[in-house]
């Protein structure tokens, strides 16, 4: 009887139970990492683009862009152009991984270390899941989210629900609220409390909208403010939801329904460096803990190492195929890297990096783990070791110029510049256009104003501002307007239904 | 503590749903293509799926993003000789729609097409939507060889192996409690009276009635107990029947001029009209049967191959095949049990007197027995007699006769769709 776990690339249930222990063991023992139970689902490649078009979600509710995702995922399968990638895990508790049933099992141990380790440690602890997310109930909502759009499907049509929820997805991404922390749902709350909402809603709504001039002056404790809203809002879809005058009270289900999903997802569209970083940092700890305890072969971990060396792989940015940073590659080394510098620390990292030099790794790594996002986590732990290990270079273009401009490289006076314009560059808040609604026309034409603050000179895109518009329209279902500002002079206006020439109302 | 779970049992077609949900709302792309597909495919291959490709812009999902422009800094790997305060050309459209992680820029050229499979099924779906076979209303029973085992309800004779087991013990237990209903009343009286006498006081009158009574109810206790658990009485049989099934049989007949004057290419164009034909109607039917028939001056019953390929030359005298339309249906193909279609491709060349003739035939003696009569000319130029006599039919007989001129192989199924284009008076 041999000390290795296995020999061979096949594996077997209990096969996997034996690798999941064992490196449950040295992950829950040796490092302390703190994870939801797993849940290891075993499932066929079929079922894997499945899982793909449904952006991970184990239960969704129907619609044609998840087809749409499904064909091209299924063509581009067929034709060989990309291999399904290995994991996909669920934010939820317990944690859900996906194993796929081709996989030999060096790679069947990389994604459990990986997304059963990895990333649910992560979910359980980084400040912006445990903020945004309730683990707990995820799955109970999803199923919620199904059944009653499937229900409003029977009851309104295909084509008006898929209509709400097009125009839903178009300003999915403006239905955070990015201040406010949210509180968490639950699928029996939510159901108990949807039907409430449904009433009291559209009382509200029509309150607003009052027309008849109030005959009781004890009901008159709306104050007549001007403006409508009071401040700009930023969550339009939950402005939306609570203002636009004439939505029926489903279709205000179904832009909470996606407004919830935004949410969900909101974390995860901010850590995607960390997250990767991290889970790829466990991978391979954990198992080359496995190899130093004896309990993998040589084939094992040539199998692993290649893998693992494709999905770290940097290209330059003069490769055909180099298609921005790689999260896996950038979060890998990062984390590698405050390794080094807690473990064997040199004059550089001292001066950096005082208060990490030379302190306990995984203390370091997990508090950088728990209390950062992208941004500032590039901010605080980019080495310049790793500035020059990637070649790193900042282009500066300005559309006033012909050129473009290399700012800064990875050297002394560069440093400091490469680190903030690629912590900007995971800025959420930088990279989408800050657009927010400052005003509702109440009293008069009920037009919505929205604004668009420039910054850096930069435009919209036109063509597709006007089709979201379109669809800001087909909620509101009166004028609406965005204009975009910049130092305080609107310098670009569209409208919907589009005017003739620029109308800025009161 | 981890659990570990096969759902490769699971179903895997989780997305059709959403699949169709997204082929239904970019129908009309997909149906361009096919008709693309139709003119260019040769025609052994028509029966297969297709790949389909639309604009990604019709397909976008529109967010806010920023367009080209302003100011912004870019951080890319990878640097072999840039110093600081280079200034480079900007580069054509790279890095400009740098929106975060710059990938719009490196992949935006290769994919301006969201290609695609729909599978042969689907591609015959939309091959065919909205079409119609016209007068498709005779069906005709035919009971020799297709019979369908369908259930038949329960019986209570039949084989062992049919034993329905929940109906035979459903009976039992009513058999049971109807045959020993009568009896448990009266123990269930009688033990009410001895609850009673059990209260009184104690006297020989009262032993020897519950004496009595306690054998009276040991009898009767006996009288339900033999009562048997199953009895063969209660045993139920599923029951299968043979239903013959309703068959319905269509023949087509493939009218073609073969005279000197018709060339290879309207041959083939002729060819891909009787092959949607065929397509069609077997969509309809469950059993087709093809004749060809080929003409010049005289006419003949061929096999596909020399009907499409051999050559000949000569005049042409239309009614000839006509003629033997009319007497192949009526040697092989009773009325009452074929739906017989009738399509006819030439180049509108026939011998003057023969024209008046033809119309006589088809009106009287083919229409009456046909269900359509579909009529193409595969010549682009000026009608002749054929033409104007075959009008006069069509405008007396829309329902079961049309004609079209296909000039060049594009316009083969658009005149397909409109003469099978589903008519709402006739449904």
């Amino acid at each position: 009887m041999s000390r290795y776990l296995s020999e061979g690339s096949d594996w077997d249930f209990e096969l996997l139970a034996r690798y999941d222990e064992a490196i449950a063991d040295i992950a829950h023992n040796k490092y302390g990492l703190d994870t939801y139970p797993n849940q290891i689902e075993v499932i066929s490649s079929e079922q894997m683009m499945d899982a793909y078009s449904s952006v991970g979600m184990p239960v969704g509710y129907n619609h044609w862009s998840f087809g749409k995702q499904f064909v091209e995922v299924e063509g581009r399968y067929r034709r060989g152009q990309m291999g399904l990638a290995y994991e996909i895990v669920i934010n939820s508790d317990p944690c859900i991984a996906y194993l796929m049933e081709e996989n030999s099992i060096a790679m069947q141990a990389l994604v459990i270390a990986h997304a059963s380790y990895g990333h649910n440690s992560f979910f359980k602890n980084n400040y912006l899941f445990k903020t945004w997310t309730d683990a707990s109930s995820i799955i109970d909502y999803l199923v919620f989210a199904r059944n009653y759009i499937a229900d409003c499907e029977m009851r309104h049509g295909v084509t008006a629900v898929e209509e709400t929820l097009d125009s839903c997805h178009a300003l999915m991404n403006y239905g955070v609220d990015r201040y406010k922390r949210p509180s968490p749902i639950s699928a029996i709350e939510e159901k108990r409390r949807q039907r409430e909402r449904e009433e009291s809603l559209q009382k509200q709504v029509s309150e607003l909208w009052r027309t008849f001039p109030q005959l009781q002056p004890a009901t008159q404790l709306r104050e007549q403010s001007d403006t409508f809203p009071a401040e700009p809002q930023e969550n339009l879809l939950y402005f939306l939801e609570k203002n636009a005058p004439l939505l029926k009270p489903w279709q205000r289900e179904i832009i909470r329904i996606v407004r919830k999903m935004a949410q969900y997802f909101y974390p995860q569209r901010q850590t995607k460096v960390m997250n990767e970083g991290w889970a790829c940092l466990w991978h391979y700890t954990l198992l080359n803990d496995l190899y130093d305890k004896g309990l993998v072969t040589d084939g094992f971990m040539l199998e692993f190492l290649q893998n693992h060396s494709q999905v770290i792989y940097q290209p330059p940015f003069t490769a055909p195929f180099y298609s921005g940073m790689n999260p896996y590659a950038l979060g890998f080394n990062m984390f590698q890297d405050i390794r080094r510098i807690c473990e064997t620390p040199d004059d550089e990292d001292r001066e950096w990096f005082p208060e990490i030099a030379g302190s306990n790794w995984v203390e370091t790594v997990k508090f950088a783990m728990e209390s950062f996002k992208d941004e500032s986590f590039i901010q605080q732990f980019l080495s310049p070791r790793l500035i020059r290990y990637f070649k790193f270079f900042q282009i500066d273009d300005d559309d006033r110029n012909d050129y473009v401009e290399v700012a800064a490289i990875h050297n002394e006076q560069g440093y400091r510049k490469v680190r903030d314009a690629l912590a900007e560059q995971y800025n959420l808040s930088i990279q989408e256009p800050n657009i927010q609604i400052v005003r509702a026309n109440v009293h008069g034409d009920r037009a919505l104003t929205l604004r668009h603050q420039r910054s850096s000179g930069r435009p919209l895109d036109d063509d597709s501002a006007r089709e979201v518009l379109r669809h800001l329209h087909r909620l509101w279902k009166f004028d609406v307007h965005l204009e975009s500002v910049e130092n305080g002079t609107v310098v670009s206006h569209h409208s919907m239904p589009p005017e003739p020439a620029p109308a800025v109302s009161s | 503590m981890s659990y570990i779970i096969d759902r490769r049992l699971n179903d895997k077609r989780k997305s059709t749903v959403n699949r169709q949900r997204f082929l239904r709302r970019y129908r009309k792309h997909i149906r361009e293509a096919v008709n693309d597909a139709v003119n260019r495919r040769s025609i052994k291959d028509m029966e297969q799926g297709e790949r389909i490709s639309i604009p990604r812009k019709d397909l976008s999902e529109p967010i806010f993003h920023h367009g080209p422009g302003g100011q912004r800094s870019i951080v890319h790997p990878g640097n072999k000789e840039f110093h600081q305060g280079d200034r480079i050309a900007r580069p054509e459209g790279g890095g400009g729609q740098g929106s975060g992680d710059g990938q719009a820029s490196n992949q935006g050229d290769g994919e301006d097409a969201f290609a695609f499979e729909i599978d042969k099924q689907e591609f015959l779906n939309f091959l065919f939507e909205d079409l119609e076979l016209p007068n498709l209303v005779k069906r005709h029973m035919e009971g020799a060889q297709t019979f369908q085992t369908k259930h038949g309800g329960i019986v209570s004779q039949g084989m062992p192996a049919k034993i329905n087991i929940v109906r035979s013990m459903r009976q039992a237990s009513m058999r049971r409690r109807a045959l020993t209903a009568a009896t448990r009343r009266r123990i269930r009286d009688l033990k009410a009276e001895r609850e009673a006498l059990l209260q009184q006081d104690q006297s020989p009158q009262r032993q020897a009635r519950l004496q009595e009574l306690d054998e009276q109810i040991a009898k009767l206790e006996r009288r339900v107990e033999r009562i048997p658990f199953l009895d063969t009485v209660d045993l139920r049989f599923n029951h299968h029947v043979k239903v013959p099934v309703p068959v319905s049989r269509a023949v087509m007949f493939c009218i073609m001029d073969v005279s000197g004057s018709m060339n290879q290419d309207m041959k083939d164009l002729a060819k891909r009209f009787f092959l949607l034909l065929y397509l069609f109607l077997q969509r309809n039917y469950e059993k087709i049967e093809v004749v060809f028939i080929r003409h010049h001056t005289s006419a003949k019953e061929v096999d596909e191959e020399e009907f499409f390929y051999s050559r000949e030359t000569g005049g042409t005298i239309v009614s000839s095949a006509l003629k033997l339309t009319r007497d192949i249906i009526n040697d092989r193909y009773p009325v009452t049990e074929w739906n017989i279609y009738a399509a006819q491709a030439s180049d509108g060349d026939n011998w003057n007197d023969d024209s008046p003739a033809c119309a006589k035939l088809i009106e009287e003696e083919l229409l009456p027995k046909l269900q359509y009569f579909s009529y193409v000319e595969v010549m682009p130029r000026a009608h002749q007699a054929l033409w104007d006599h075959y009008q006069n039919i069509m405008a007396k007989h829309p329902a079961a006769f049309s004609m079209a001129q296909i000039d060049e192989p594009g316009e083969i199924y658009p005149v397909f769709r409109h003469l099978f284009k589903k008519r709402m008076e006739d449904a």
